[in-house]
């Protein structure tokens, strides 16, 4: 019953296993896709040529990239912030809709009369507001109650997704379009509160794109060298050692959790402000934008600016799956592959904390 | 020997870096409460595992009715009728009381009849005098009721021998006299009963003879009846030897007080009172060694000074000042440095570098830190100098703690605490599983810091370190201190009988 190859645990994780990994398992994950496709009767260098145009090459690939990558950088980071403090927030799908809500009412109530530039940054900061008030809910559960935030956050994002809901169904919702008959949408903002758009580099790129990339930079200077992220490295890795300096747990989880959350906020806000331009209850839920930041901070293992390129990376990804669909590539397949390539990074996450092992080679084994 | 239940002969049981049993010849009589008496790491846990099976030894034989038996697992040794209820339990607490019981029983049948196990159950526990409920909950019952279940649970199975390790250490007084009750109901009906402590006063009043361990080897065997505590303190800790007294560079100025404690009381984490009335001074350059079997108190006592427990009555002040009830931060800025007995999980954070663990205590300070940002290059170079400073062999600044030497572990956590200018520090078990080089090492560091006017509470279970190195020796018993005497009038007898908690004139 001894399987010949056993998993060691690595004393000292080298730094070049930090980039070396995930290409490898990229390159395995477009290995034994190649194989699935080869056995559908696909030519797999055709196919991974067109998901890198349609992606990643043209000018217009790249605009829709980074519009998809938007709010997934943002529900990335909301969920690399709280990780790293051991906090498992995967509320962030929640987080991110009640931002919108909040974005959404304060352009609805500010559009025609305050400043441009006012009502944008009102915007955001109402997204923040929003998405932290809602986290710390999570947060002040588990420091005051320890109660499990994983099952907590996950139910409110149901909640969330109600709240939303009720918001334009409901006939006298503020956020309600009074004009829509038949199927209820959200009040259209005016012009005046959108979000501007940059030309960069030949494609467009909207601002809460770059809100997301200021909020990454503030984010890994907190970890790497503000006190408070001290402090959190502190709490993850020893929560007796931080009693035994006195740093208040409690508060730091509430506050993390804030954070994460109004991460997650700017996410919902820039649906608002830069794309959607209204409350649109169901294109938010359409996407399971939280849970795939998820995926996204797992993928950049926490790291914030990470996070901006597994974002890109993610939101190409799923672009270029949906314009690969067609009569002669059915989505299972682009589903398959995208699974593939997600399956095969976090299998390799494995690697870089424990190295494998011959059983012949090494000496007896201890029965653990 | 016709009515030898046990016989243990030239029992050996090493582990890395430790004999734990080393020749222990040992014998039990059918019917009989047979004390194993010890301090702790003395051995008896791993003696009473090879027995029950869990260890197999490394040399040695164990008779079971004058026969030669070998278990292969604690299923085996039940089997043969040897029970165990360990010092820590292990039961499922959403089952109830008759679940555990019959929990793992190979005759339990596959359609449980919840009534008829009740019953049988009950009966049991009535026999023996034990009070709990069999459908109560395991969560719903006190320490007390979950170690009757552990017993019922081994009586359930035949066992004809049992052996309790330390079963005293988590019950009350009134709970412990019940249990003693239930061991002498099965010992009247036949049954041998092994009763591993280190409470002296227990030991005299529950068993019929006593066998004493120290180091891993056997001291002897006496019956209880021709023996005093007396007699079994100095078997228990050894007839005091010769040992040197560290010479002071500049003498203790117990008149000058540095830190103080009045009437303090506190909890442990289960919430039971741990702490009762303390009152100790330790005054300028003055070591206090705080004697006691682990699991007296010690713990929340260092906590509690070092602001990490809230006490629940009295006062604390340093240098005269009052230290606010359990903030860590106001003690440390107050001038309290400890030294935690966990020091890689409490004392240290072990995934961190050694610069970021150099730089626990202060990082908040302006040196460090400005605008809530470190100035990590400060900190590297803090790290570097203490490292040199300290001698802590380590690659660089940058390695994570948990990958250096137990040694080099308490070498950088003396030196961080030091440098925090201390006056007053808090060192518990300082040189526990150090090898005698670095034993040597601290103990200097700890002598040169009194010399330089720190005030120190020693809290250690070695007696020998305590006698050598304090000045004044404080003797913990069930949260109290039972005793305060100079080091220099100090015997080992005397201290191992207020360690096990015999009554005693307090000298003063
Ligand atoms: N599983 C183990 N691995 C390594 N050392 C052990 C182990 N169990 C016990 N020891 C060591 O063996 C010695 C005796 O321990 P133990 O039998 O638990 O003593 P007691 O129960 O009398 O306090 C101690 O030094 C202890 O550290
Ligand atoms: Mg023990």
């Amino acid at each position: 019953m001894k399987s010949p190859i056993r998993l060691e645990r690595r004393l000292e994780q080298p730094r070049w296993l930090n980039w070396a990994i995930p290409l490898i398992s990229l390159l395995g994950a477009l290995v034994v896709g190649g194989l699935v496709l080869l056995a559908t009767g696909k030519n797999p260098l055709d196919v991974y040529w067109r998901i890198l145009d349609r992606g990643f090459l043209s000018e217009r690939s790249i605009t829709g990239t980074l519009r998809t990558a938007t709010p997934l950088a943002f529900t990335g980071l909301c969920a690399a912030a709280a990780f790293r403090l051991g906090v498992i927030n995967i509320g962030g799908e929640g987080q991110l809709y009640v931002g919108a809500v909040g974005a959404a009412l304060v352009g609805l109530w500010m559009g025609g009369s305050a400043p441009v530039g006012i009502t944008i940054i009102v915007m955001v900061v109402a997204g923040m507001v929003f998405g932290a008030m809602y986290a710390s809910i999570v947060g002040v559960l588990r420091s005051q109650f320890n109660t499990n935030e994983i099952i907590t956050s996950l139910m409110l994002n149901y909640i969330a997704g109600i709240i939303l809901n009720y918001l334009i169904f409901n006939s006298r919702s503020y956020w309600r379009d009074p004009r829509s008959v038949g199927f209820p949408s959200g009040k259209p903002l005016e012009e005046r509160t959108h979000w501007p758009t940059y030309e960069l580099f030949g494609f467009s790129v909207a601002f809460g794109f770059l809100l997301a990339i200021a909020a990454a930079v503030v984010l890994w200077v907190i970890y790497k060298r503000s006190r408070l992220g001290f402090e959190i490295g502190i709490i993850a890795d020893s929560p007796r050692a931080a009693r035994y300096v006195g740093i208040r747990t409690k508060w730091t989880i509430v506050a993390v959790t804030a954070m994460s959350g109004a991460l997650a906020g700017i996410g919902g806000a820039s649906q608002v402000g830069d794309f959607a331009h209204y409350l649109d209850a169901k294109g938010l839920q359409l996407n399971n934008f939280g849970y795939t930041g998820i995926v996204v901070a797992a993928l950049a293992r926490l790291n914030p600016l990470g996070a901006i390129l597994v974002a890109v990376l993610l939101g190409g990804l799923t672009n270029a799956g949906y314009s690969l669909q067609g009569p002669d590539f059915p989505s299972g397949l682009v589903g398959t592959l995208q699974g593939l390539i997600l399956f095969t990074a976090v299998a390799g996450e494995i690697l870089t904390k424990y190295r494998l092992r011959s059983n012949r080679a090494g000496t007896k084994a201890v029965a653990a | 020997m016709t009515n030898s239940a046990v016989r243990m002969t030239g029992v050996v049981k090493r582990f890395p870096g430790v004999v734990a049993n080393d020749g222990v010849n040992f014998e039990v009589l059918k019917g009989e409460v047979h004390a194993l008496l010890g301090e702790n790491g003395a051995g008896k846990s791993t003696l009473s595992n090879i027995l029950t099976g869990l260890y197999r030894p490394d040399e040695g034989t164990i008779e079971l009715n004058g026969s030669p038996v070998v278990f292969g697992s604690p299923k085996a040794a039940l089997d043969a009728g040897i029970g165990m209820v360990h010092q820590h339990f292990r039961l499922v607490e959403p089952f109830t009381v008759a679940e555990n019981v019959i929990l793992g029983n190979p005759e339990t049948p596959f359609v449980i009849d919840t009534g008829t196990t009740a019953e049988r159950v009950a009966e049991l526990a009535r026999r023996y005098d034990m009070a709990v409920d069999p459908n109560a909950k395991i969560w719903q019952l006190s320490v007390g009721e979950q170690q009757r279940v552990e017993i019922l649970k081994v009586l359930y199975r035949g066992a004809q021998v049992l052996i309790l390790d330390e079963p005293t250490a988590v019950l009350t007084p009134i709970e412990a006299e019940a249990l003693f009750r239930t061991l002498r109901a099965m010992t009247a009906e036949g049954r041998t009963v092994i009763f591993i402590s280190h409470k002296l006063d227990e030991v005299m009043s529950v068993s019929d003879r006593i066998t004493v361990l120290r180091g891993g080897r056997t001291v002897g065997t006496v019956n209880t009846r021709d023996t005093s505590t007396r007699e079994l303190a100095s078997m228990m800790v050894g007839r005091s030897v010769e040992f040197s007294r560290v010479v002071r560079q500049s003498p203790a100025d117990p008149g000058n007080v540095v830190l103080s404690l009045t009437n303090v009381n506190c909890e442990d984490d289960r919430g039971r009172q741990a702490l009762h009335e303390v009152t100790v001074t330790v005054g300028r350059g003055e070591i206090v060694g705080v004697a006691g079997v682990a699991g007296n108190g010690q713990r929340e006592l260092a906590e509690v000074i070092a602001g990490m427990r809230s006490s629940t009555g009295g006062t604390i002040t340093v240098s005269g000042n009052e230290v606010p009830n359990g903030r860590a931060r106001a003690a440390i800025a107050g001038g309290v440095a400890h030294v935690p007995e966990d020091r890689l999980h409490t004392g240290l954070a072990a995934g961190h570098s050694v610069e970021d663990n150099m730089a626990l205590k202060n990082y908040r300070t302006p040196l460090l830190s400005r605008f809530g940002l470190l100035k990590r290059n400060v900190i590297t170079s803090q790290a570097g100098d203490l490292v040199s400073k300290y001698d802590v062999k380590t690659p660089d600044t940058a390695t994570p703690v948990r990958l250096l030497s137990g040694g080099n572990v308490q070498k950088v956590l003396l030196a961080r605490e030091f440098s925090t200018n201390p006056r007053v520090l808090i060192a518990a078990s300082p040189t526990r599983g150090l090898d005698v080089g670095a034993i040597e090492t601290v103990r200097g560091r700890l002598v040169e810091a009194a010399d330089s006017g720190v005030g120190i509470l020693l809290i250690s279970e070695d007696l020998e370190e305590i006698m050598s190195l304090a000045d004044r020796i404080v003797v913990m018993y069930e949260g109290r201190l039972v005793a305060d005497i100079p080091a220099s009038q100090a015997t080992r007898e005397q201290l191992g009988l207020l360690m096990g908690g015999a009554k005693m004139e307090v000298t003063r």
